[in-house]
Order: structure tokens, then C-alpha cells, then sequence
């Protein structure tokens, strides 16, 4: 084993090393060392991740098993490493964003009684993430998939005493095997028609299995890589939240805010762009694929943001806005755009985490209070906060300068480009949601920030900005908030993804917007002049003026609006159509299945219902063993007369 | 050979004497010496099954440690052993089981203890007969001779509707049994004399008695496993057994029936195997889908799991009728693998049983407050019956859905919605018996795991996690018997 090999193989163990101790011993070593040692392995991962992503960059790809998983019917299940410039970044951003949640974890959970728990979950988390980026087949890469829906599970209900937790994350493990479902048949149908689960093997083979095809419904065949494509993506729309399996993830708020951050705004729910991306020598090869992913992205991007306008609830409004941001780098993927999806990826896994992680920083300083009306005018009591926030909120609004909008831009540009049915709409929406965005992430500035303080005398007199743990990470998360994007030049249009992202001629987008840029400053200038740019400005202006200005405005137009309003306070019902049907249904269908077919049919008629015709013909036949000797003989007597007269009447 | 001594006659008669001799302690006067006389007894049964598996050629698809002698020479009736790639896990899963069922019971059985321990023993090497008997006769004694330990465990110390079920489970298995008796006979007839299970698979058999053997094998081993609709009697059978009892039906009993498949119905009548492949498939799609959403309506925490074992078996029965190596390795392990969890799953239910003397979800709730260490077992069990990589339950169902998908889309479509339904039914019934607030004070006064509680359920625990990460050395075993007994399935005997 080279040294490589071995910093390979510490990366995702050095976590699960840390998971183990805080989980196993935590008890034991108490709640500073189990921080301690979870840190300090992390560090190591970090470290580490760092030293692999520079030799990536030196051009040095590493694709290779670490052991054999099992060998069943002549193939070969592998768990191994495939360390190329995708994977390599995707470690840096995973371990970095988890480490500062890790530290910021020591002051949220701080007095908690799963104080340990709560690292080694986190922990465990790291590594099963960890294990899905760098898998080399589509195996490992449903084990790590599986494995971060199962400590998302388990930290979502953290909290197991609260019944809207363990609620929360039952639906989201539920909502997530949905699309487990159709990920596993597409993993199935890879391996049928390649024989193989290893990636590079699979896209060797990937324009041989674009000519073929298959017959799901006899007598109707479908291109087999748009099945399997779609398939896949049905796995991508569980776990990145998608329309119409995007349910789960405003309810996983219910957990603790560090995973909210780390979970279920900068990594995990981030998979399904990667796992795409990862994919994409398949996916180019299949435009009605990339047309469906167009328009769920796009679906998702438009309808999830102006659900955000309508919350109250700080954490819910972010979660929302999460939503919307998946739906942007699905979009990008569609549009074949798969480096922009993973740029974004990165710098949404930034100032997403700041936004989250700064909520959180305001629930600490106001006892647990979520709910955006009963604050106000927390500048002047947690300045750092505010300020990290505040540079985090205009990454998301797409401001020039900060990295969402390079980002944000470049998949704008690229739908432009695009000319795959479904760009249009997904074009549509990407704009629209642009205003959209500005306007609730402002809606949650000013009214969290801004104004008067409208909590009670209690709290506002002990509001304070939290403590060095907390405030830390922001600081250190608001530098590439604003500074990822200026790498949009090397990392988009330099050819950093090399051959780890495979894009057809035809689908260029990324190729004729590089010929049209010249630098990050030429970028904001040329950005100045189009409809973007200045989207986003009135969003920002229509937030300050219904939220600063005319405060009073806000309610009148709720009220107007009236069933429009209601339709997405609800949530356009989707909830609540879902628990009736999926889960009222299952229910009713299992009771009925099993009161009518096993209860009443199998058991009351045939196996009971057998006994008692046994019961019965033993009691007829019971008569006949009377005990009387007379009626023995009389039988006797019949008997004998009978076969006398056959014998007499035969001869 | 061991010590001179025949290895396989060794790990059949071995418990049953060590059965025997825990049955002559006598009354509960001497119950503690009872208990260790067991302990000792199950651990030596599994320390001499051991070499089976280390010294087994996994090149070889052969019966090996074969053993052959005359037992009624009139009817040509042989004690013939042997064991193959099968049969071997499935040896060393009950020899595995054994001693966990007997600390399991330590505390909780005081009445007629060294009975209870005995009727374990022996069972433990009847069934060890039925995984080696390469004769049809000794086959169906041990068979039939499993059934009687396992209805007396029921009968006496099961629950209060324990006679009901007893008999239940023993009309029904009989019943199932009568007509594979009449099938070996009808052999016998035909092989002109022979009752050895190796002759049958080279037995030319036109079509129609083709059909016939494979009906009578097939209630025999459809009951035993067992397949929608001959299941009834598990659910009942469960929730009358003691603990003990339902740790050795799911994880052992069951895996009979399937045994039975792989060793009678496909090499002997290939060709009626193939004809009713599909009425298989789709009993054992009917398994997954419909008794999974049985298994998410039950109030009874024993009843659910057993549900959830009928469509976890609907897997292992569905992998045999798909034909090829990925859906027969995958229904092998899924049977060792259901062995680890449905046994993990009653022991964490009989736990929970021992404290609060109810199997009802609803009087349950926020277990966790008060258990946390059980909470986090059962949790990894959960896990695990719902398929969660990186655990045993996901090896088989994984395997056998890819197989699936080879021969048919919709195959693999169906079984994969089990992906879903476990997840709901185990993790549904987790949120309401472990989370929450305390339900009640009978929960507010709930002990964790003791020590001994603790060693079970982790030794189980490693062998679910230790399958689950890395499940070669359990693949490894059964290639070349698997390979040998599809191409011999491939063959027509017409």
C-alpha cells in the first residue's frame, strides 16, 4: 500500500474511529474527551482530504478495491476507492463542513444528556458520507446512500421524546426508501446489462447500452438508459429532496440545527447531485432522462421557494429555501451542465451552512424560540451573527461578488444555452425563483435582525451573542461564502473536472459560456445588465419595503390573497394528500388484506373450517358406535341380507 | 472424523445426549445444575460443528464428512450422512443458535427448567439430522421427530392460548408432511428399492409424476417455510411460544422448508420445478407485498415479526425459482441471515416480554427513556429486518432482487417494494414500543439489559454486522454446490 492508498483508506475511518469512541465509550471518557477525540479525528480527515485533493490536482486519479465484498453467480461485489477531482472536492467540502459543525455542536448541544451521542452520530455521519463520494461502484455508493439516510434518521429524531421528531423522521427514512426503490432497479438494470457494478467498467460500456433497449411493458421498448437513467434519479429525488419526494425535509427541522446544516443543507441531501454528476457518462446519453430531471428541478426550484415566502418559522424558511437551491442544481444537471451543479453544490454547501448554523446561533440566544414574529433587532445583540448572515443571505440572493451568484449565474446560462425539451420551463423557473429568493432570505434578515425587538422582557434581556464555538465556524464558513465563487474560472471553464465529468458535443452549454467569459470581474460587469442581477435587486427592495417600510402591508396582502395564501402555508396540501393516501391507504389495505384474506378466508374457512368438517363427519360417524348390541346386530343383520341378495342376484 | 469419531454423527447425537442427560437432573430442585449441564451440552455442539466449516473443501460440490452404514436392510434404509454447501451454513446456524436460546432462557424459565433445556438440546440435533440425512427414510424421522419438541415448548410453556397453537402447528406441518411420505415411497417403487436422496436426482420420472412429487414436496416444505397461504399457523405459533421457542421457529424451524426445496423438489423433478416456476414466483411475490402489509397492521409486536419472517422467507423462496446462481446464493443467505435477525428481533421483544408480561405495541412507549442500551440493540435489529446495508438483511434481499430483475423487471420491482414495507412495519412499531415520552409507569419502571441479556443480543449483533460488511466467506462455501445443483436443475429428467 502506497502512502496515498493508506491516506485514503484514513479518511472515512478516521471519523468512524470517532463515532465508535463517543458512541461506544462515551459514557465512560465523559463528554470533553468524547469532543475532544471527535475533533481531533476529524482534524485528521481533514487534513488528510486536503493533502489528496492537492495530489489530485497534480493530475493523479486513483481508482482501485480495498475488498471484496462477496462473489455471487460469477460477479464480483467490490467496496474500493475512486479518488478523481469530483470525489477530491467533494471530500474537502464534506470534512470541512463537518468538522465546523463539530465544533459548533460544542456549543448548541452543550448540557444536552446525548451530548456524546449526538458526536458519535455526527461522526458516523462523516464517514458514511465519506464512504458514498469515494466509492468506485454503484454498490458502496447505495451502502454509504442507505447509511446517511440512517443517521439522518437517527438525528432527526435526536430528540426521541418529541412526538413530532420521531414523526419527522420516520417520514423522512420512508420518503427517502421511495426512492431507495427506484434506485436499487436502476442499480439492478446497470447490472444486468453491463454485468458489472464497477463505474468505469459500466461507462465504458455506456454507448453500447444506449442502443439498447427494453421491454418493461411487453411490446412497448423503451431505451434502456432512459429507465435506467430515470430510475436512478427517482433515488436522487428521494434523497435531494425533489418534487414530488421533497416532503421530508421541511419536517427533518425537527432535529438539532448542526445537522440541519451539515445533514440537510450542505452534504447529504447534496448525494443526488452528486451521485448524477457522477453518473453523467450515462445520463448524457439519454436526453429523455435529462428533459424529466429539467423539469422536476425546475419544479422543485419555483413552487419550494415561494413556499419559503410564507413561513414563519426561522428554520423552516431556510429549509425551504434549501429546497428550492436543490431544485438549481438539479436543474444545472438537466441542462447537462453537471460542473455548474456541482459548483453550486459547493458554494450552497457554504452559505447554506452560515444561514443554518447562524438560525441556530438566534434559537440558542432566544431559549428555543423559532418563530421569526417574536424576534427583531437582534443586530445590535449578536453582531457576529448578523454579519455572517447577512453576507451568507446575499450569497443566496445571487449578489455579485458573492458565490452564489456565480454559481446561480452560470446555471442560468447555461439553461439559456441548453436545448433540451424542458429547458424553457426550467429557464423560466430558475429566473423567476431569483426574485423569489432574494425576497425571503431578506424576509428573514430583516425580520430576525432588523426592527424592534418583539420578544418578551425576559429574553431581551438576556440576549447575547453566543459563544466562541458558535461564532467560530460562521466566521470561518462566511470566507468561502463569499470567496468559492471566485474559483468559478478554473472550476468551470478551466476543465477541473477533466474526465470525471463526461458532457456530449451537442450538449456544450458549459463550453459556449467559457468562450463568453473573461474573469470574475468581467463576470459582475457584464452581470450588471441582465435580468438576473436585477431580479434579484427587487426582491431584496420588495423585502426591505414590506418588511422595514410598510410593515403592515405584508398582512393585507395575506389576507387578499386569500386561498393562494393558504395554498402555500399548506404547503399546496401535499402532506397532507400523501398521509391519507400512502399512509392511510397502506394501513387500510394491510387491515383488509389481513382480517379478510388471512383471518376470515385462510384460517376461518379452510384450516379451522377443516377442522370443523372433521368435527363433524367424526360426529355423524360417532352415532354409529352406539354401544347398544342390538343395533350392532341389526347392522349385522342389513349386512348380511345385502350381500346375500348382490351374491344371489350377480349369480 | 474427530477424535476417531464420525463428525456429523457427532453433531446430531451429541446434543441429544447432552439432552438427555440435562432431562435426568430431574426436578427444579436442581435447576441451576440443569441450566449449566445445557450451557455446557449447546457449547460443545457448536465447538464440534466447528470443523465442518474448516475443513470443508469449498471446491467441491460433493457430499463430504459422508457416513454410511445399514438401518433396515430389508427396505434398504441407510444411516447416510453428508453434508454439501447447503446444508453446512445451515448446521452451523443451529449449532450457533443452540447455546444463545439457553442463556436466554436462564432467568426466565423457573418451572420444569431441565425439561425445557433438554427439548432444546434435542431439537438442536434432530434438526442437525434433517440438514444431513442423505436418506429419504432417516430424512422424514428427523423431520417428523422436529415437531415434537417444538409442540411440547409451545404446549407447556407458552402463552395462555398455547394449546390451540400447539396443536395448530402440529396438524398443520403433519398434514404438510403425510404426502412427502407417500412421494418417497412412490421413489422407492420407482428407483426399484432405493431410498437414497442422491439416486432420486438421477431418477429419469416422465412428466405428470413429476408434477405429483413436486405437489407432495411442495405442502410439505411450503408449510415448513412458510409460503402465503400456508402460513397461518406461524403468527399463532409465535405468540404462544416462549421466547426460546420463537428464536429457534424462525431462525431454524423455518429454514427447513427451504432446505427441503434445494435438497428434494428442484434435482429431483427438475422439470415440474421449471413448469411451476412462476405459480413460485408469484405465492412468493405474494408473500412480500401482501404480508407486508399485514405485518404493518398488527398490535402484536410477536405477531408482526413473524409476519415480517413469512415475507423475509418469501424472498429465500422466491430466489430458488428464479434459476439462477445470484437468486440461489441469495436465498441461502437470506436464510442464515433471517436466522441473525428474526432470532435478534423475538429475543428483543422476549426481553421487553420478561419485564412488562405484554407483547401488545400499545402498552409500550418511550422504552428508550428507561432502556437505552436495549434501545440501541434493537435499533441495529430494526435495522437490519428493513434491509439497511451494511447489516445481514441486506445481503440476501439485495442479491435475490438483482437476480430477480434478470429474469423478469417486474419480479424485482415487486420484491424491491419490501425496501418500503419493512422499513414501515419495523420502524413504525420502533417509533411506538422505544420513543416518546414514558407511556406508563409499568414502562417509568423498566430495567436496562443485564449482563446476560447483553451477551446474547451482542454476539448477535456481531454476527448481523459481521454478514453485512463482509459476507464473502458465507458466499464462498456454497458456489460450487450451487453451480453443480443448477446444472443439474438443467437437465431434463424427460
Amino acid at each position: 500500500m502506497t502512502d496515498m492508498q493508506t491516506l485514503y483508506l484514513l479518511i472515512p475511518l478516521a471519523p468512524l474511529a470517532g463515532a465508535l469512541i463517543a458512541g461506544l465509550l462515551g459514557r465512560v471518557i465523559g463528554t470533553t474527551w468524547s469532543h475532544r477525540a471527535t475533533i481531533a479525528l476529524m482534524m485528521a480527515c481533514v487534513a488528510a482530504s486536503i493533502t489528496v485533493f492537492m495530489d489530485v490536482l497534480e493530475g493523479n486519479v486513483y481508482n482501485g478495491s480495498v475488498y471484496t465484498w462477496a462473489v455471487s453467480g460469477g460477479m464480483h461485489f467490490e467496496v474500493g476507492f475512486l479518488i478523481d477531482r469530483l470525489s477530491a472536492m467533494m471530500m474537502v467540502v464534506v470534512s470541512g463542513v463537518s468538522l465546523m459543525v463539530h465544533v459548533y455542536t460544542i456549543g448548541y448541544m452543550h448540557g444536552d444528556p446525548g451530548y456524546q451521542r449526538f458526536f458519535s452520530y455526527i461522526s458516523l455521519f462523516t464517514f458514511s458520507m465519506l464512504m458514498l463520494v469515494m466509492s468506485n461502484n454503484f454498490l458502496q455508493l447505495f451502502f454509504g446512500w442507505e447509511a446517511v439516510g440512517l443517521v439522518s434518521y437517527l438525528l432527526i429524531g435526536f430528540w426521541y421524546t418529541r412526538p413530532t421528531a420521531v414523526y419527522a423522521n420516520l417520514k423522512a427514512f420512508l420518503v427517502n426508501r421511495v426512492g431507495d426503490f427506484g434506485f436499487l432497479l436502476g442499480i439492478g438494470l446497470v447490472l444486468l446489462h453491463a454485468g458489472t457494478l464497477d463505474y468505469a467498467e459500466v461507462f465504458t460500456q455506456a454507448p453500447r447500452l444506449a442502443t439498447e433497449t427494453i421491454d418493461i411493458i411487453p411490446g412497448a421498448p423503451w431505451a434502456l438508459l432512459s429507465v435506467t437513467c430515470i430510475l436512478l434519479f427517482v433515488g436522487a429525488m428521494g434523497k435531494s429532496a425533489q418534487f414530488p419526494l421533497h416532503v421530508w425535509l421541511p419536517d427533518s427541522m425537527e432535529g438539532p440545527t448542526p445537522i440541519s446544516a451539515l445533514i440537510h443543507a450542505a452534504t447529504m441531501v447534496t448525494a443526488g447531485i452528486f451521485m448524477v454528476a457522477r453518473m453523467s457518462p450515462l445520463f448524457e446519453l439519454s436526453e429523455t432522462a435529462l428533459s424529466f430531471i429539467l423539469v422536476i428541478g425546475g419544479i422543485t426550484t419555483l413552487f419550494m421557494a415561494l413556499v419559503a415566502i410564507v413561513q414563519n418559522d426561522i428554520k423552516r424558511v431556510v429549509a425551504y429555501s434549501t429546497l428550492s437551491q436543490l431544485g438549481y442544481m438539479t436543474v444545472a444537471l438537466g441542462a447537462s451542465a453537471y460542473s455548474a451543479g456541482v459548483f453550486h453544490l459547493m458554494t450552497h454547501a457554504f452559505f447554506k451552512a452560515v444561514l443554518f448554523l447562524g438560525a441556530g446561533s438566534v434559537i440558542i440566544a432566544m431559549h428555543h424560540e423559532q418563530d421569526m414574529r417574536k424576534m427583531g433587532g437582534l443586530k445590535r445583540y449578536m453582531p457576529v451573527t448578523y454579519w455572517t448572515m447577512f453576507i451568507a443571505a446575499l450569497a443566496s440572493a445571487g449578489v455579485p461578488g458573492f458565490a452564489g451568484f456565480f454559481s446561480k449565474d452560470a446555471i442560468i446560462e447555461a439553461l439559456h444555452f441548453a436545448a433540451i425539451p424542458g429547458a424553457g420551463f426550467a429557464y423560466f423557473c430558475a429566473v423567476t425563483t431569483v426574485f423569489v429568493t432574494a425576497f425571503y432570505t431578506f424576509r428573514l434578515v430583516f425580520m430576525t435582525f432588523h426592527g424592534e425587538p418583539r420578544m418578551d422582557h425576559h429574553t431581551q434581556e438576556h440576549l447575547h451573542e453566543s459563544p466562541w464555538v458558535v461564532t467560530l465556524p460562521l466566521v470561518v464558513l462566511a470566507i468561502p461564502s463569499i470567496a468559492a465563487g471566485w474559483l468559478i474560472g478554473p472550476m468551470l471553464f478551466g476543465g477541473y473536472f477533466g474526465e470525471a465529468i463526461r458532457i456530449l458535443p451537442e450538449h456544450e452549454a458549459i463550453a459556449s459560456m467559457a468562450a463568453e467569459f473573461h474573469g470574475v470581474a468581467g463576470m459582475m460587469a457584464h452581470a450588471l445588465s441582465t435580468l438576473p442581477f436585477w431580479l434579484s435587486m427587487a426582491g431584496i427592495f420588495a423585502a426591505w419595503y414590506l418588511y422595514r417600510v410598510n410593515t403592515e402591508l405584508p398582512g393585507r396582502i395575506s389576507r387578499a390573497a386569500g386561498p393562494l395564501y393558504t395554498l402555500l402555508d399548506r404547503k399546496y396540501f401535499i402532506d397532507e394528500f400523501y398521509s391519507w393516501l400512502f399512509a392511510g391507504g397502506a394501513r387500510a389495505l394491510g387491515g383488509g388484506l389481513w382480517k379478510i384474506g388471512d383471518v376470515k378466508l385462510i384460517d376461518g374457512l379452510i384450516v379451522n373450517g377443516a377442522a370443523r368438517s372433521v368435527a363433524r363427519v367424526a360426529a355423524l360417524v360417532r352415532r354409529l358406535q352406539s354401544g347398544f348390541i342390538y343395533h350392532y346386530a341389526f347392522t349385522m343383520i342389513v349386512g348380511v341380507f345385502v350381500l346375500m341378495s348382490l351374491w344371489l342376484y350377480g349369480s | 472424523m474427530l477424535f476417531g469419531l464420525p463428525l456429523l454423527s457427532l453433531v446430531i447425537w451429541l446434543p441429544i445426549l447432552a439432552g438427555i442427560g440435562v432431562l435426568a437432573t430431574g426436578g427444579d430442585r436442581n435447576a441451576q445444575v440443569a441450566r449449566w449441564c445445557a450451557l455446557a451440552g449447546s457449547i460443545a455442539g457448536l465447538l464440534v460443528a466447528i470443523p465442518l466449516y474448516t475443513r470443508f473443501d469449498p471446491l467441491s460440490s460433493a457430499m463430504q464428512f459422508e457416513e454410511r452404514s445399514a438401518w433396515i436392510e430389508y427396505f434398504n434404509i441407510h444411516y447416510h450422512l453428508g453434508v454439501d454447501g447447503i446444508a453446512m451454513p445451515l448446521i452451523l446456524l443451529n449449532c450457533f443458535t443452540t447455546p444463545l436460546v439457553v442463556i436466554a432462557g436462564w432467568q426466565v424459565i423457573t418451572q420444569r427448567v431441565s425439561q425445557y433445556m433438554g427439548a432444546f438440546l434435542i431439537m438442536s440435533g434432530i434438526v442437525n439430522g434433517v440438514f444431513s440425512s442423505l436418506d429419504a427414510i432417516l430424512f422424514y424421522v428427523f423431520w417428523e421427530a422436529s415437531l415434537i419438541p417444538m409442540f411440547l415448548i409451545i404446549g407447556v410453556w407458552g402463552g395462555p392460548n398455547r394449546v390451540y397453537a400447539a396443536i395448530k402447528f402440529f396438524l398443520y406441518t403433519l398434514l404438510g408432511s403425510l404426502l412427502m411420505l407417500v412421494a418417497f415411497i412412490y421413489l422407492y417403487q420407482m428407483s426399484g428399492g432405493s431410498f437414497s436422496i442422491q439416486d432420486y436426482h438421477h431418477l429419469p420420472l416422465p412428466l405428470t409424476p413429476q408434477i405429483l412429487i413436486f405437489v407432495a414436496f411442495l405442502l410439505a416444505f411450503a408449510v415448513k417455510v412458510p409460503m402465503w397461504p400456508v402460513h397461518t399457523w406461524l403468527p399463532d405459533a409465535h405468540v404462544e411460544a416462549p421466547t426460546g421457542g420463537s428464536v429457534v421457529l424462525a431462525a431454524i424451524l423455518l429454514k427447513m422448508g427451504g432446505y427441503g426445496f434445494l435438497r428434494f423438489s428442484l434435482p429431483i423433478v427438475p422439470d415440474a420445478s421449471h413448469q411451476l416456476a412462476t405459480l413460485m414466483i408469484a405465492l412468493s411475490l405474494v408473500a412480500v407485498v401482501y404480508i407486508g402489509l399485514v405485518a404493518l397492521v398488527q398490535a402484536d409486536m410477536k405477531k408482526l415479526i413473524a409476519y415480517s419472517s413469512v415475507a423475509h422467507m418469501g424472498f429465500v423462496t422466491l430466489g430458488f425459482f428464479l434459476f439462477n446462481a445470484l437468486g440461489l446464493e441469495g436465498a441461502i443467505v437470506q436464510m442464515i441471515s433471517h436466522g441473525f435477525i428474526s432470532g435478534a428481533m423475538f429475543l428483543c421483544v422476549g426481553v421487553l416480554y420478561d419485564r412488562l408480561h405484554s407483547r401488545q405495541i400499545a402498552d409500550y412507549g418511550g422504552v428508550a427513556n428507561r432502556m437505552p442500551v436495549f434501545a440501541a440493540f434493537f435499533m441495529l435489529f430494526g435495522m437490519a429486518n428493513s434491509g439497511l446495508p451494511g447489516t445481514s438483511g441486506f445481503v440476501g434481499e439485495f442479491i435475490i432482487i438483482m437476480a430477480a430483475i434478470q429474469v423478469d423487471f417486474w419480479y424485482g420491482f415487486l420484491a424491491a417494494t419490501s425496501l418500503i414495507t419493512g422499513a414501515a412495519y419495523t420502524l413504525w412499531m420502533y417509533k411506538r414500543v422505544v420513543f416518546g415520552e414514558v407511556a406508563s409507569p409499568a414502562v417509568e419502571a423498566l430495567d436496562d439489559v443485564n449482563g446476560r441479556e447483553i451477551a446474547i443480543l451482542a454476539i448477535l449483533a456481531a454476527a448481523v454486522l459481521g454478514m453485512g460488511l463482509c459476507p464473502a466467506p458465507f458466499t464462498e462455501v456454497m458456489h460450487a454446490t450451487v453451480d453443480e445443483l443448477l446444472a443439474h436443475v438443467a437437465r431434463s429428467k424427460l
